[in-house]
């Protein structure tokens, strides 16, 4: 029997960006259903489940921690051999890079988070402009030494 | 309504599209579908060699198979776009996403399908960062209303 959309099992990041920890909002989860498998990781959670489920912990997570956690969906179920590090003999993970440079971010992130709740609205900004190329040639001048040299 | 993200498996992109109650075409999905198939025909991402052949939608016949193979996998995330948000200059995107080319072919194929397009930078500081959230929840705003999560269902 074909599975609807619904009950497809699948896998969601739960990516904390403040002083949380992944034991209370794992807590939290499993207050709101036990119907998922829940993993804690250094950045927050995997939870695995039919979507139903999954999206109606990740809602009560958002209710609970409006401006602290994301989350996206994860292709390979948690501890995958093709993904988990136990099996690939050491390393970070694939991905995991782009994870990191994401969580970097997301305390800046959710503070633009507050003012969407606050009703703000976006402040164009210029873009900072390349330096100008005579400037530039000045500096590798002054660093190089060679100052006579780049004028002929 | 399904937005596109490029980059197409960004967490922070990915989290706003829902939050602000719309669908986001993240390439994750495609790849669930592919390594969690029951018939794994070529490990580990189980990209068959039709799949090449798929991408010829997509891009010519003498472009490398490894731009089609992935024009292929992210062929129903275009297909189903119906607006689309593009951040430029992830740094990330730089390595082991891939290929350099797919994405310029993508960016170019979804700015040629003639649906609503935000395109932003990649944040690099805290003011950036507000601004960047100002500007997606004011473009999906101002798409078609999308169904946002009651909060009976939320509790």
């Amino acid at each position: 029997m074909a599975t609807t959309e619904e009950d497809e099992v699948i896998t969601k990041m739960v990516v904390i960006s403040d002083s949380l920890l992944p034991a209370e909002v794992a807590i939290s989860a499993y207050k709101i259903t036990s119907d998922v498998t829940i993993k804690e990781t250094c950045y927050g959670l995997m939870v695995t489940g039919k979507r139903r489920e999954v999206d109606r912990m990740v809602a009560g997570l958002r209710y609970e921690h409006p401006h602290k956690i994301f989350v996206k969906e994860r292709g390979y179920p948690p501890g995958d051999s093709r993904r988990c590090r136990a099996d690939r003999g050491g390393g970070p993970r694939p991905g995991f890079h782009q994870l990191k440079y994401e969580l970097d971010i997301l305390p800046d992130i959710s503070k633009g988070l507050v003012l969407v709740d606050r009703g703000s609205k976006p402040v164009p900004r210029p873009r900072q402009k390349n330096i100008d190329v005579d400037r530039f040639r000045q500096i590798i001048d002054t660093v190089t030494g060679r100052e006579g040299d780049a004028q002929q | 309504m399904k937005i596109f993200i490029y980059p197409p498996n960004s967490l922070i992109l990915s989290d706003l599209v829902e939050r602000f109650g719309h669908q986001p075409l993240a390439l994750m999905n495609e790849v669930r579908k592919r390594v969690t198939d029951p018939s794994l025909d070529s490990p580990p991402m189980n990209m068959t060699p039709d799949d090449p052949k798929r991408g010829l939608k997509w891009a010519a016949i003498e472009v490398p198979s490894g731009v089609r193979g992935r024009m292929a996998l992210m062929d129903p995330l275009i297909e189903h776009a119906e607006a689309a948000i593009i951040v430029e200059d992830a740094e990330y995107m730089f390595g082991c996403l891939g290929c350099a080319r797919t994405n310029e072919l993508l960016k170019y194929t979804i700015r040629k399908k003639g649906i609503p397009v935000l395109e932003l930078q990649y944040p690099l500081n805290e003011d950036d960062a507000k601004n960047f959230v100002l500007y997606i929840k004011e473009f999906l705003d101002k798409l078609k209303p999308a169904t946002t999560p009651s909060k009976e269902a939320v509790q």
